[in-house]
C-alpha cells in the first residue's frame, strides 16, 4: 500500500500543452504513471504524446475516468484551475505552480469547504509512490519502493532526504511535498494521519522550515496520535527575521515561526530532529534500529 | 514588497480611510514649503524609510513653527537612522513626510494579517496603541481582539462594530471607526496586501478617527496585477544585489557572513546556510537558482555573489533532479572563466548526470574543490576561508 496515489491512479494534466506541463508529462509517462488525458482550453480534440487533450476538466474526467489531476498552469490562472478540478469532483488535485497570490488561495480554500477533493500544494514538487506512480517534478530514479513515508515543505530538501535513504538501502512508501506557500491544501497533519493508517508505512520523515506554526501543530498531533516513529528536520535556523527565504511561506514575522521554536516543540513531543540536513537519513536509521524496524525497512542493497 | 508611510496613506485616503493631511518632501526647502501649504499650527516632520521604530531613533519631530520645520528637516534628511528593524548599519533618510499635527485623545492599534492556521484574513485591534503588537500579545494578550473574515462575503459591519466596542472607542466615534476598519479591509483585499497595520489609530480632540501611522506590505506574488502599487516601489530602499538577482529570477538575500552560497531550491538553500553555520562558518547570502537554472543564470548568480566584498569563498551545493549536474558544471566553469575567480570555490554535485558533471569540473583545470556530500562541502569551505 501507499498513500494518496498508486499504480491504479489515473491522472490528467491541466496545462499539458505548456512547456513545463509537457516536459513533466513525458517524464511521468516514462516512470509508468497512468496519464490518461490533458486539459488546455481551446485545444480540446487534439493529442500530445498520444494523450488526448480536452477543453475542460469535466470533459476529461467524463471521457477518461481520471481520479487525479496535476496542475502546471501559470500563477495568474492557477487558482481557477484548482477550483475547476475540485468542481469536477476529482479525489486529488496536485498543484505544482509557484507564485499564486495568497488572496487567491484564500478563496480557493473557502471554495473547497465541504467538497471531496484533496489539494496538495501549491508550490510543491508533487507526490510519488515509488515504482508505481509519480505526479510532479521530482526526479523519479532516486526513489526506491519501501516503508518510510516522507512529508516536506521543500522540494530539493526532500530529494536530499530520499537520496540519503535510498543510498542506505531504505525504500519509501510515498513522498509528499506539501509546498512552500503560507496557504496550502494539505498540511503535515493530513499526511501524517494518512501514513499512520497506512499498513505499508513503518516510520516517517517530516521536513519543515521557518514560518507559520504548522510544525508545532503537527508535533502536538504526533504526541497525541502517532503510532509510528517520526524524525524531523527544520530548515532556516540561520534565517534572519522579516525576510522571505525563497518560499512565500518561509518568513519569520513578529518573532513567530523560528526554527528553534519548532525544533523545541518537536523534540518535546518525541520527534527526534536531525542537527544538520546531512544527518536526516542517519537520524531515521537510528530511530528504526531503536524501534526494531530496521530489518523490515531495509528494502534493497545499499 | 514594502512602501513608505506617505504612500500607504495616499492609498488609504483613496479608500476613504481618514489620515492627516500631509506632503512628501525631498529637500529642506520642500519641507518648509509643504508645511506652509498645510498651514496647521503644529506640523510633524517624519523620516520616510522602510523600517519601524523611527520615533525612538529620532526620525519623528513635532515642529511648532516653520523655523522648527526647517531645523528638523535639515537634521533628519541625510541622517542614518538605526532602529530595531534596520540592522546595525541603519538606513539613510532621503524623504520626509510633513504632516499636520493633531490633538490626540487616545491611541489604538488596528492591523490586518493573514492567519495561516485558519486560511483566513484576520483583523486585530487593541486599545494599547503605540506599543508594538508583539509586545501586547506577550504581556496582555487579553487586550487583543480578533475578527476572522470570510472571503466569500468580506468583512461585515458587525465585526467592525464589535472590534470598536471591544477596544473602547467612544460610542459617538464608533461609526467613524467602523468606516475606517471596513475601508482598511477593502484596501487589503483590493491591493493584495500582506500586512496592513495602523499603529496608532487615534481619536482626536475635534472628534475624528484617523491613522497616525500606516504600514502596508504587499504580496510579491500578486504584483503583476497591481501596477499602481508597483509605482510606489523605492529601489533605493532595497539591496542592489537583491534587485540585480530579481532581474534574472534568482532568489537572493544578503546576509552578514563571508561564505557565498549558490544552491537550487529554497529549502536546500536555507539548509545549506544552516550547515555552514553548524561547522562554525558564516553564510554571506541565501541564493536559490531555481529548478530550471541555465549556464547564463549560474553566471549571473556568481557575479552577484562576488559583488559582495565580504565574500571570501563560495560554496555551490546542487541536488540535480530535473536540473542536470553537467549543465550546472558547465555553468560554473563558464562563470569562473568570465569573472576570473580568485577565491576558494567548493562544489558539491549530486543527482542526475553527476558523473559527467564532476568530470567537467575536473577537466576544466580550474581551482575547484570537489565535495562528496553536503556536510563534506560545508566543512571544506569553512576551513578554506579561515
Amino acid at each position: 500500500m501507499s498513500i494518496f496515489i498508486n499504480k491504479d491512479t489515473k491522472v490528467i494534466v491541466q496545462g499539458i500543452t505548456g512547456s513545463t506541463g509537457l516536459f513533466h508529462t513525458k517524464q511521468a509517462v516514462e516512470y509508468g504513471t497512468q496519464v490518461v488525458g490533458g486539459v488546455t482550453p481551446g485545444k480540446g480534440g487534439t493529442e500530445v504524446e498520444g494523450i488526448p487533450v480536452f477543453n475542460t476538466v469535466e470533459d476529461a474526467v467524463k471521457e477518461t475516468g481520471a481520479n487525479a489531476s496535476v496542475i502546471y498552469v501559470p500563477p495568474a490562472f492557477a487558482a481557477d484551475a484548482i477550483m475547476e478540478a475540485v468542481d469536477a469532483e476529482l479525489d486529488l488535485a496536485i498543484c505544482i505552480t509557484e507564485g499564486i497570490p495568497v488572496l487567491d488561495m484564500l478563496n480557493v480554500k473557502r471554495f473547497m469547504e465541504g467538497k471531496k477533493t484533496r489539494l496538495v500544494g501549491p508550490n510543491c514538487p508533487g507526490v510519488i509512490t515509488p515504482e508505481e506512480c509519480k505526479i510532479g517534478i521530482m526526479p523519479g530514479y532516486i526513489h526506491k519502493k519501501g516503508h518510510v513515508g516522507v512529508v516536506s515543505r521543500s522540494g530539493t530538501l526532500t530529494y536530499e532526504a530520499v537520496h540519503q535513504l535510498s543510498t542506505n538501502g531504505i525504500g519509501q512508501s510515498t513522498a509528499v511535498g506539501i509546498g512552500g506557500d503560507p496557504v496550502n491544501g494539505t498540511d503535515f497533519i493530513d499526511v501524517l494521519s494518512a501514513f499512520n493508517d497506512d499498513d505499508d508505512t513503518e516510520a516517517v520523515i517530516m521536513i519543515g522550515e521557518i514560518g507559520g506554526t504548522a510544525e508545532e501543530e503537527a508535533a502536538e498531533w504526533i504526541k497525541a496520535n502517532m503510532k509510528k516513529p517520526v524524525v524531523g528536520f527544520i530548515g532556516g535556523r540561520t534565517a534572519p527575521p522579516g525576510k522571505r527565504m525563497g518560499h512565500a511561506g518561509a518568513i519569520i514575522s513578529g518573532g513567530k515561526g523560528t526554527a528553534d521554536e519548532k525544533i523545541n516543540t518537536l523534540e518535546k513531543c518525541g520527534v527526534k530532529v536531525a542537527d544538520t540536513p546531512a544527518e536526516i537519513g542517519d537520524t531515521l536509521i537510528a530511530s528504526l534500529k531503536e524501534n526494531d524496524l530496521y530489518d523490515k525497512c531495509l528494502t534493497h542493497k545499499a | 514588497m514594502n512602501i513608505h508611510e506617505y504612500q500607504g496613506k495616499e492609498l488609504l485616503r483613496e479608500y476613504g480611510v481618514s489620515v492627516p493631511s500631509g506632503k512628501v518632501a525631498y529637500s529642506v526647502e520642500e519641507a518648509v514649503e509643504a508645511a506652509k501649504e498645510l498651514g496647521s499650527d503644529v506640523s510633524v516632520v517624519k523620516a520616510q524609510i522602510h523600517a519601524g521604530g523611527r520615533g525612538k531613533a529620532g526620525g519623528v519631530k513635532v515642529a511648532k513653527n516653520l523655523e522648527e520645520v526647517r531645523t528638523y528637516a535639515d537634521e533628519i534628511l541625510g541622517k542614518t537612522l538605526v532602529t530595531h528593524q534596520t540592522g546595525p548599519e541603519g538606513k539613510e533618510v532621503k524623504r520626509l513626510l510633513i504632516e499636520e499635527g493633531c490633538d490626540i485623545k487616545n491611541e489604538y492599534y488596528v492591523g490586518i494579517v493573514l492567519d495561516r492556521a485558519t486560511s483566513r484574513v484576520v483583523m486585530m485591534a487593541s486599545e494599547e496603541g503605540g506599543t508594538e503588537i508583539e509586545e501586547v500579545a506577550e504581556e496582555t494578550p487579553e487586550k487583543i481582539f480578533r475578527e476572522y473574515i470570510d472571503p466569500a462575503v468580506g468583512m461585515q459591519g458587525y465585526q467592525a462594530r464589535r472590534l470598536a466596542f471591544n477596544i473602547n472607542i467612544p460610542k459617538e466615534l464608533v461609526g467613524q471607526a467602523v468606516k475606517f476598519m471596513l475601508g482598511l479591509y477593502k484596501v487589503y483585499v483590493e491591493k493584495d496586501c500582506s500586512i496592513a497595520e495602523i499603529n496608532p489609530l487615534v481619536t482626536t480632540g475635534d472628534g475624528k478617527v484617523m491613522a497616525l501611522d500606516a504600514k502596508l506590505n504587499f504580496d510579491s506574488n500578486a504584483m503583476y496585477r497591481q501596477k499602481d502599487v508597483m509605482k510606489f516601489r523605492d529601489l533605493e530602499e532595497e539591496d542592489p544585489k537583491e534587485i540585480e538577482a530579481s532581474k534574472y529570477d534568482l532568489s537572493y538575500i544578503a546576509l552578514d557572513g563571508n561564505i557565498g552560497c549558490m544552491v537550487n531550491g529554497a529549502g536546500l538553500a536555507m539548509a545549506t546556510m544552516d550547515i555552514i553555520k553548524h561547522y562554525n562558518g558564516d553564510p554571506a547570502n541565501f541564493l536559490d537558482v531555481g529548478g530550471g537554472a541555465t549556464a547564463e543564470k549560474v553566471t549571473e548568480a556568481f557575479k552577484i555573489i562576488l559583488s559582495d566584498e565580504h565574500v571570501k569563498g563560495i560554496y555551490v551545493n546542487i541536488f540535480g533532479g530535473i536540473m542536470k549536474c553537467d549543465v550546472i558544471a558547465e555553468g560554473v566553469v563558464e562563470a569562473t572563466k568570465q569573472v576570473g575567480l580568485e577565491i576558494p570555490l567548493v562544489v558539491r554535485l549530486e543527482g542526475t548526470n553527476v558523473k559527467q558533471g564532476k568530470e567537467i569540473l575536473e577537466k576544466s583545470g580550474l581551482n575547484i574543490t570537489a565535495a562528496d556530500s553536503m556536510a563534506d562541502g560545508a566543512q571544506k569551505i569553512v576551513s578554506l576561508v579561515k
